[in-house]
């Protein structure tokens, strides 16, 4: 009898996380809205789920700000591989650090200006000594910042790309 | 036994190569003792550390311009100076980006700048971007707590000025104060490195 219900209550508790697997994309802190347009911010421990997937699509992560001049400069490259990787399983999201003042007044008006089509959402954390280095302990937390990975690698770029640079960084993860 | 010295002069190469790569790239660590240098005030000017006979250490501040993390900071920074000076422990603010890759970060725009704010430190032009590469700072704002020594000034803080640079009533951590209160007791710094978020050098 014992037995049983420990195996019932055991089933019950794997079924259980199994939904909870599933259902663990986490909830956005504020859900900024304007014109339409939707951003979720999330503190590190919501963002830590974007970047800790484990699928057969390749992320490409980028940390960015509309006041960032390097950002914002290579912000085209990372649309034009969201736009011409998507059937090779590659998504990007962009990780915007705007204030969060400056989310009605500066990000969401660039995202319509730009017609962004990447997913773009806000990480509102302070605490940026603990998340910065658990991003990448390398990371000195200068902007722009990318991270590649998929289930097999994962890479952590503190620099600004051309296309060029970009593509062929990709193509390390993507190639068989 | 032929190959034994082999292998460790093999290991002897690795371990010279290892350490001339780390050192290239990173920088100062906290015990590392800083350079002086003879940069261009926006009065103009030349500042050295050495020009502080009074001095215990010193708050250097690789900020800018441009950079809303900066602009977010300079009350906090002005504040640190004036609260510090007296006590031995001057702000010397550096602008180490190249005007000629971000015009707002002018000479001119520096001067502009100070005296908008207000700032009571000297504000000195990285000319040519050779100072903050020996530092190893990556981005504005970037702190480097030093203490005047019989060997030099060693770094004991290497980092961010608080732990909130959007809400300064939010703030919980007081990194650079906690660290000059601590070297001004005699004591330890007990949070020497710390990391934000800032915008990148442009050199």
């Amino acid at each position: 009898m014992k037995k049983t219900l420990i195996a019932g209550l055991s089933a019950i508790f794997l079924l259980y996380s199994c939904n909870e697997k599933k259902e663990n994309k986490p909830q956005p802190i504020h859900v900024y809205e304007k014109d339409g347009v939707k951003v979720n911010a999330y503190d590190y421990n919501g963002l830590e789920y974007f970047l800790t997937k484990s699928n057969d699509t390749t992320y490409v992560v980028n940390f960015w700000a509309t006041w960032c001049v390097p950002c914002v400069e290579e912000l085209p490259y990372f649309e034009k591989l969201n736009a011409g990787y998507a059937d090779k399983k590659v998504k990007v999201l962009l990780v915007s650090l705007d204030m969060h003042k400056k989310i009605e007044s500066n990000l969401i008006p660039f995202i319509e200006n730009k017609k962004l089509q990447s997913d773009v959402v806000l990480l509102r954390d302070p605490d940026a000594d603990t998340w910065i280095r658990k991003i990448d302990t390398t990371w000195s937390g200068a902007i722009p910042a990318t991270i590649i990975y998929n289930k097999d690698n994962r890479k952590f770029f503190e620099q600004q790309f051309t296309y060029e640079e970009l593509e062929k960084e990709l193509n390390n993860f993507i190639k068989p | 036994m032929k190959t034994l010295k082999f292998l460790g002069a093999f290991a002897i190469i690795g371990l010279l190569f290892a350490f001339t790569a780390a050192k290239t790239v990173s920088g100062y660590q906290v015990g590392d003792v800083a350079t002086d240098f003879s940069l261009k005030n926006i009065d103009g000017k030349k500042v050295s550390l050495k020009d502080f006979k009074d001095a215990k250490g010193y708050i250097v501040v690789f900020t800018c311009n441009h950079c809303p993390y900066a602009q977010a900071y300079e009350d906090r920074i002005v504040a640190l100076d004036k609260k510090y000076k007296k006590q031995g422990y001057p702000v010397i603010a550096i602008n180490p980006n190249n005007p000629e890759k971000q015009k707002d970060d002018s000479f001119e725009k520096m001067q502009a700048r100070a005296k908008e704010k207000g700032f009571t430190f000297p504000y000195l032009l990285d000319e040519g971007q050779k100072i903050y590469p020996q530092y190893g700072a990556t981005k504005t704002p970037h702190v480097y707590v030093l203490q005047k020594t019989a060997k030099g000034n060693v770094v004991k803080y290497i980092g961010a000025i608080d732990d909130n640079y959007e809400d300064e009533a939010a703030v919980t951590k007081k990194y650079v104060e906690d660290a000059v209160n601590s070297l001004l007791k005699g004591k330890e710094v007990s949070v020497k490195e710390t990391k934000a978020i800032g915008c990148s050098i442009k050199a």
